[in-house]
């Protein structure tokens, strides 16, 4: 349809007088500033406002914080990425019985029913998050495939508070995210919900219908 | 399904009048439009902000609207050095061709679809399904409506008018071994068990596009439930549909959008989930799409960017915002509208990709009271536009490029305007004519032809005694 193009294009541009281009006053969006502490109450405010739970771990002991969850809920396993960061320092000290750990090391075709059907929970990194409005920021990718966040019923994110920004705004310009971006870059503030029948909210309709955020305090 | 074809035309005042005889329809609108009004205003809690974020915003969409060519150009080119596939179509015909060529070369049967109102505009899924291929609704509001052969009724909750005992009977007809209860967790999980044997079995997944970076060469998808996430990573095929006037220059453009977005549209300070979506899987990557099309959408479009006034139409980004506060839309309902877009906004669209003359009482349908536009997030003078059109509908404008411009004129009110302009040309016609308009107009009965109209919901004007002019003659002019 390169014919399409053209035309479109054409018309596009015969009608473009150029105007003066509009200012922006970006003012607004760097009204709002807080201090390290404060972003980590005012994120874990926002997420909780939507059903997000929070379990709370220090820089040593998250692993056994996200182990004992898993014990607790009776999950059969969690799903992981082996090579991300996370992945690895959680399966450096997972004990072998109950909750099994399953790695996510094979393209999905050779699992997918597995996936959709048999996993219990997926475990994930973040990059960072959002104070102003609560959210999470993931990058996923080759070590953190993109459905370990979206496919299990629980999605377990870790997350350090020294990660946390003032808003999207300052979390875009961060990460630099600006100039060039991951094949997939993701911002969840909560589980799954919907309000399409009656405005009734209700969780979990596609996505994970529980979403934990595991916060490592490592601001000291 | 809106009417082509003038026989076929159905009078917005009919369907209007209709809508509003059903009181539980009414009733549903009217708590659902409460409901959104409430949570907007409580996420505006400072009127400064929301005029910076909406200044701003409208800023940034004029910008993006005057290097429009420019923008869709670089997008392009980045989109195509990710792996994702771009093609371009005039019309909705094309862009329906298009996309069945695509799913046709990869054998793809099933395609599980995101919410996109672009695709209601094609008429996608009745197209893919005269060619044999099942394009199933995967937003909760799109599924409930499906199932029921309806179409949307709102651009954001599409389901909006129907209530949960309605729900609970379609869902205990017409899905399988599902039990009949008005529980809004079970009947959600119901939906869920449903669907998500669908995303695992989809040849392919069809979405729209909230924002499109040149910058990047990326598609913003905003969400909450999740089911655009899995209609673009689960199956192996993403078909991405979007209008030409989506794309902006920067990721840091596309902040500012988002916050007043949600804000606007749910009263959510934030969605469930914001997906950035930039290539098709990678070589090292273990899921996504192994491949990304993108089918970027003219219908009219252009032809309202040409006018400088009409160009402002593509600003929206698609908030509905002035529908919940529209004291038209809040009584009868989306469906009265019969168009893809209902509301304020598709008061001035629909004329525009249809003609002006298509169901022509539709611009007439407003009383320009103005809520719209003052909700509006980029700022979009809805009324304004709704003056222009009635103009364009009954005029013949050189250098206006209105679709069906002058067509909505009817033979009853041109013979009104010929007679006024008759009478006025003539001044002893016009002093025969109020003459007798003053001694006998109070005689004329509130129900005769053409009077009717108006005295139907109106006390009939009594005309003066005496007209201003014989008053002056008689009585001198009083200059104080």
């Amino acid at each position: 349809m390169s014919d399409a193009r053209t035309a479109i294009l054409g018309r596009l541009r015969a009608s473009g007088e150029t105007g003066p281009l509009p200012s922006l006053d970006t003012a607004v969006l760097e009204r709002r500033q807080w201090s390290a502490t404060e972003r980590m109450v005012r994120l874990r405010k926002g997420m909780e406002a939507v059903h997000t739970e929070f379990l709370e771990a220090s820089p040593a002991n998250w692993p056994a914080v996200v182990r004992a969850f898993c014990d607790r809920e009776g999950l059969n396993n969690l799903l992981y990425g082996p090579t991300s960061e996370a992945g690895a320092a959680l399966a450096a000290t997972w004990a072998a019985s109950g909750t099994q750990l399953m790695p996510y090391d094979r393209p999905v075709e050779a699992f997918k029913q597995e996936l959709f059907t048999g996993v219990d929970a997926g475990f994930t990194g973040t990059v960072g998050g959002v104070a102003e409005t609560g959210g999470l920021l993931l990058m996923p990718g080759s070590a953190e495939p993109r459905l370990m966040s979206l496919v299990p019923p629980i999605h377990i994110a870790l997350l350090r508070a020294s990660t946390i920004q003032d808003s999207f705004w300052s979390a875009v310009k961060v990460l630099g995210w600006g100039r060039s971006l991951p094949p997939n870059a993701l911002l969840i503030s909560g589980p799954s919900k919907t309000a399409d029948i009656e405005q009734t909210l209700a969780y979990g309709v596609h996505g994970p219908k529980r979403l934990i955020v595991v916060l490592v305090d490592d601001l000291a | 399904m809106h009417a082509k074809s003038s026989e076929h035309e159905i009078l917005f005042r009919d369907s209007a009048s209709k809508a509003l005889l059903d009181p539980q329809l009414r009733a549903n609108f009217r708590r659902a439009m409460d409901g959104l009004i409430t949570k907007r205003r409580n996420q505006f809690p400072d009127p400064g902000d929301l005029q910076d974020l909406r200044h701003l915003s409208t800023a940034i969409r004029s910008r993006s609207l005057l290097a429009l060519p420019e923008l869709l150009e670089q997008f392009e080119a980045n989109c195509t050095k990710n792996g994702i596939q771009v093609h371009w179509a005039e019309t909705c015909e094309q862009a329906n061709e298009l996309i069945l060529g695509i799913m046709q070369a990869r054998g793809a049967k099933t395609l599980v679809k995101g919410k996109s109102m672009v695709s209601e505009e094609m008429h996608l899924n009745a197209y893919l399904e005269a060619h044999g291929i099942e394009a199933l609704e995967s937003d909760l509001g799109e599924y409930i409506i499906q199932l029921d052969g309806e179409t949307p009724s709102h651009i954001i909750m599409p389901a909006i008018h129907k209530n949960k005992d309605q729900i609970a009977r379609q869902f205990s007809q017409k899905i399988k071994d599902a039990k009949y209860t008005e529980d809004v967790d079970e009947l959600t999980a119901m939906a869920r068990r449903v669907l998500r044997q669908k995303f695992l079995d989809a040849d392919a997944g069809l979405s729209g596009v909230n924002f499109a970076v040149a910058e990047t060469g990326t598609l913003c998808l905003v969400e909450n439930e999740g089911n655009g996430r899995m209609s673009t990573h689960v199956p192996p095929l993403h078909i991405a549909v979007m209008g030409l006037e989506k794309v902006v220059a920067r990721l840091e453009d596309v902040v500012p959008l988002y916050a007043i977005l949600t804000r606007s549209a749910t009263g959510q300070a934030v969605s469930t989930y914001f997906n950035l979506i930039t290539a098709p899987r990678g070589t090292d990557e273990k899921d996504g799409p192994q491949e990304v099309h993108l089918v970027i959408l003219d219908n009219g479009r252009s032809r309202m960017y040409a006018d400088p006034q009409l160009r402002a139409t593509l600003r929206c980004i698609r908030c509905g915002a002035c529908m919940n506060h529209c004291p038209v839309y809040t009584r009868i309902g989306g469906h009265a509208y019969e168009a893809v877009y209902p509301g304020p906004i598709g008061k001035i669209l629909t004329p525009q990709m249809e003609g002006v003359g298509v169901r022509h009482d539709l611009i007439h349908g407003s009383s320009l009271c103005g809520a719209c536009a003052e909700v509006c997030p980029v700022e979009i003078p809805i009324p304004e536009i709704l003056v222009r059109l009635r103009r364009e509908a009954t005029h013949e404008d050189v250098g206006s490029d209105v679709l069906g411009k002058g067509t909505g004129r009817t033979a009853t009110e041109d013979w009104a305007w010929r007679i006024w302009a008759g009478v006025l040309k003539r001044p002893a016609l016009y002093r025969v004519a109020t003459w007798f308009a003053t001694r006998f107009g109070k005689a004329l009965p509130a129900g005769a032809p053409l009077i009717k109209h108006w005295t139907r919901t109106r006390t009939k004007p009594v005309p003066a005694r005496r007209s201003l002019s014989e008053r002056m003659r008689t009585e001198g002019a009083n200059h104080v």
